[in-house]
């Protein structure tokens, strides 16, 4: 579990985030969603260490990582995983190479071990086959999965996602979503994503947070994000002709009972 | 213009990321397998430039003191003893690094600059690799290895290119050899060594902290990479300066 106290971070004279308290649980996918320019992408790399924070507490299941020592945060962000938007998969370096990566660098497996390690990683991301190829020889979404299976192959117990999503097609984008929640209850890890793509917020937000102007201006699931009654929010997640018609016709079916 | 205090910042960032550069990797194993890759990417794939260059360097040198010092109160071997003197002093270390850094500065400053716009770097740090010592110091330890031996390769070079111009009946070979021979210290060529140590350094460390702090997008990885060369170039000839004094 990841809690997040009082939590202030500004940039020169602009605050860009204000008093976030929020917590992610384990075993579930939490979402931060907001619109560009919310914070949110702030706050996971506070979250992270990208940033350090003015203000306030990360606390990774009741350590606090602000105030750590290097030595300690560098052993705690041996827990965590990573997936950027970019995928950010070392271009030198096949696919195997790459998820062999953390292997080679912090465990104790022989080279077998590892290899054997890796294309399992491989496999549960449905890449078997791939090993020897190279990122630029891969498309996006083959690149996400590639970026998955590096992150889960040291067995993190965080494991974070920005903007998982960026680029993909939909059905792409359905099969990184799903990889996600299903690696995220199989091995019980705090995961938090961070997105504004609505499908990700419908189909596996089952904690979600939302941004505004550097400050939670809601928090739910999924389930209870149609019927809040946030303007904010609204404003965000139901901006499209479409998810407006869709929010009207769940309102009209729930007052017919 | 750069400002005093933008000045003093980059010092101070300079010497911060080689604080993190230069400490004990987090796995020996990794190091060398990189060391060994970048030796072979900046040293060995600039060979075939520092011998072409040397070659001719060398023979044009022997050719302009032919043409231009030579006189009947000049002995023949003095052709032979100057295009030496002027290798193993100046051309094969500190011109030879200048070239370089236009090479392979520029080279190690695109490399990680793209790494860091790609969040490459980003990665490395959130899996508690010490980003900077991963892929900062097999650059520095690999390029000290190497370009030594390329400055002893651009030495021979040139030799061999002043040796060519006999062809064109400048002089003679013995004249050449007795030339080369002449009063041969061999602490001109350890000189040549030691400087090139120096710049290799200079090279790779500049345009490592060029590349590893970029912000921005591919602008700024061509920016970083036109201020690593600019920058190292420099910073080779003021160090020329002061080591041609120790040394010499």
């Amino acid at each position: 579990m990841i809690r997040i106290e009082h939590l202030y971070k500004s940039f020169e004279d602009r605050d860009v985030l204000k008093d976030i308290n929020a917590t992610f649980e384990n075993g579930k996918v939490n979402l931060i969603i907001g619109q560009s320019g919310s914070g949110k992408t702030v706050l996971m790399k506070n979250i992270v260490g990208l940033f350090t924070p003015d203000k306030g507490k990360i606390l990774y299941d009741d350590r606090d990582f602000v105030s750590m020592s290097k030595r300690e945060k560098i052993m705690l962000r041996r827990e965590m995983g990573m997936i950027f938007q970019s995928a950010a998969l070392f271009d030198s370096m096949t696919v195997l190479d790459n998820v062999m990566f953390p292997l080679n660098m912090f465990s104790h497996k022989n080279y077998e071990e590892r290899v054997r390690r890796a294309k399992e990683c491989l496999a549960r991301v449905n890449l078997a086959g791939t090993e020897n190829k190279f990122p630029k020889e891969l498309s996006g979404g083959m690149q996400k999965r590639v970026a998955i299976a590096r992150a889960i192959s040291l067995e993190p117990k965080y494991l974070f996602c920005d903007e998982p999503n960026s680029g993909l097609d939909p059905k792409t984008s359905i099969v990184i979503d799903e990889l996600i929640q299903g690696i995220t209850h199989e091995m019980g890890i705090t995961t938090i994503v961070n997105t504004h793509d609505m499908n990700s917020v419908m189909g596996i937000g089952e904690s979600i947070i939302f941004i505004c102007k550097g400050k939670i201006e809601w928090n739910g699931s999924n389930k209870e994000i149609m019927d809040a009654q946030n303007p904010q929010l609204e404003d965000f997640i139901f901006a499209s002709d479409i998810l407006r018609q869709v929010k009207e016709a769940h309102e009209a079916s729930r007052d017919n009972g | 213009m750069i400002t005093l205090k933008e000045a003093l910042t980059d010092i101070g960032r300079y010497v911060q990321l080689m604080g993190r550069v230069l400490t004990q990797p987090d796995r020996w194993r990794m190091f060398f397998q990189q060391y060994i890759t970048e030796m072979f990417q900046l040293g060995y794939n600039s060979i075939g430039i520092v011998l072409i260059i040397s070659f001719f360097i060398g023979a044009v040198i022997c050719l302009q003191i032919k043409l231009n010092i030579q006189s009947p109160w000049m002995p023949e071997m003095v052709v032979g003893y100057t295009t030496r003197e002027i290798m193993l002093l100046e051309f094969s270390s500190s011109i030879m690094c200048l070239i370089l850094a236009g090479k392979v500065g520029s080279n190690i400053a695109s490399e990680l600059g793209t790494m860091r716009i790609t969040q490459q770097i980003d990665a490395l740090d959130i899996m508690g690799v010490n980003s900077a010592n991963y892929l900062i110091l097999p650059k520095v330890a690999g390029l000290m290895t190497i370009i030594p031996i390329l400055v002893t390769f651009s030495v021979a070079s040139g030799i061999i290119g002043a040796f060519c111009t006999t062809f064109l009946g400048t002089t003679t070979i013995h004249e050449l050899l007795v030339g080369f021979h002449y009063e041969f210290n061999q602490w001109f060529f350890w000189c040549g060594i030691i400087k090139a140590i120096v710049y290799a350094f200079i090279i790779s460390s500049v345009s490592s902290y060029k590349g590893y702090t970029v912000e921005g997008g591919s602008v700024e990885v061509g920016k970083a990479s036109t201020d690593a060369v600019v920058l190292s170039s420099i910073l080779i000839l003021f160090a020329d300066i002061f080591l041609t004094q120790i040394l010499t």
